[in-house]
């Protein structure tokens, strides 16, 4: 029965908080709504007994708002909500776009007959997490790692200011790279 | 609780992280609509773990991919945007339709002057 209500409280914020994400005028109240819609719905994990899923979802998404929130004042359209100005486009299409997405969707839920229950939760689900993705899952963990690892890559190339043309000149052909501070290979 | 429970909650994410992906001209706003579309697929494939197959790891496994794809969202979509208002100077995805009807009519209209131009030279 508590559980019960701890869902329905929980379901009706996340969905609430979800909506503010795009109702309010400040970006930064957007992603502390946000924030908000993730602590919701991490709770349900946690009901669900996947406590190791649900607390990484709540760490994570706390670190990621707090980097968000300073790219968001970064690139802030409306600061601090001095400028009111329409941040939306197409929004009837987008409504009916959604609206019909999530009647489907629920009608998805209701109709299909689900599957009967087969076996019983684990005493503990992390050690069957954990025996998977070091056992007969372990591509989907070497996957990714190397995602990961890429996303660092490309992220950090994406993000620099200066590309080989500005270190190797015009026709790539300087012997050495013309870097503010020296150092690397070659150096 | 119910697994229907858990998957109208789901599609309720997924449908309020639609509209928000499609409406908002910020391309930051974009991505928090594509991140409330991913937490409705975390909390689906936790429910369907739950309530249909709990012997097998299959649905935690997912959730973890999940939650992986929302980090490396995250982190890509600010470098592109990043790079995209470091070289270009724009921050709305309006500005950014180099590759839609707009953009392409545009490209259209640049080349048409330089033809003109070039036949001007002649």
């Amino acid at each position: 029965m508590a559980e019960t209500v701890v869902f329905v409280v929980c379901a009706l914020g996340a969905v609430a908080s979800g909506v503010a994400v795009f109702v309010v005028d400040s970006m930064a109240r957007a992603t502390f709504a946000l924030l908000a819609s993730f602590l919701f719905a991490a709770v349900p994990l946690l009901l669900l007994g996947l406590s190791y899923l649900g607390v990484l979802v709540v760490l994570m998404m706390v670190m990621e708002m707090m980097v968000m929130v300073v790219f968001m004042i970064m690139y802030m359209m409306n600061p601090a909500g001095l400028m009111p100005m329409s941040m939306v486009h197409n929004k009837a299409g987008a409504l009916t776009v959604a609206a019909v997405t999530f009647a489907v969707l629920a009608a998805g839920v209701l109709l299909v007959p689900w599957p009967a229950r087969e076996g019983s939760p684990p005493g503990d689900p992390t050690l069957q997490l954990a025996e998977a993705i070091m056992g007969p899952h372990m591509l989907v963990m070497m996957l990714v790692g190397m995602v990961l690892f890429a996303t660092m890559v490309a992220s950090v190339v994406l993000s620099t200011p200066r590309g080989r043309y500005d270190r190797y000149g015009d026709d790539l052909r300087r012997p050495r790279p013309d870097d503010p501070i020296r150092g690397g290979v070659g150096r | 609780m119910t697994l229907e429970a858990f998957l109208l909650l789901a599609a309720a994410l997924f449908s309020v992280g639609l509209f928000g992906a499609l409406s908002q001209q910020s391309v930051v706003m974009v991505m928090m609509g594509l991140e409330l579309m991913i937490n409705g697929v975390i909390v689906a494939a936790g429910a369907l773990w739950f309530f249909v197959s709990p012997e097998r790891p299959d649905g935690q496994v997912l959730v973890l991919v999940a939650i992986t794809a929302m980090a490396v969202e995250m982190a890509v979509g600010f470098a592109v945007t990043t790079a995209i208002f470091r070289a270009r100077d724009i921050d709305m995805v309006d500005a950014a339709d180099d590759l839609g009807d707009r953009g392409r009519a545009q490209e259209e209209g640049r080349e048409r002057d330089r033809e003109q131009d070039r036949e001007r030279d002649r």
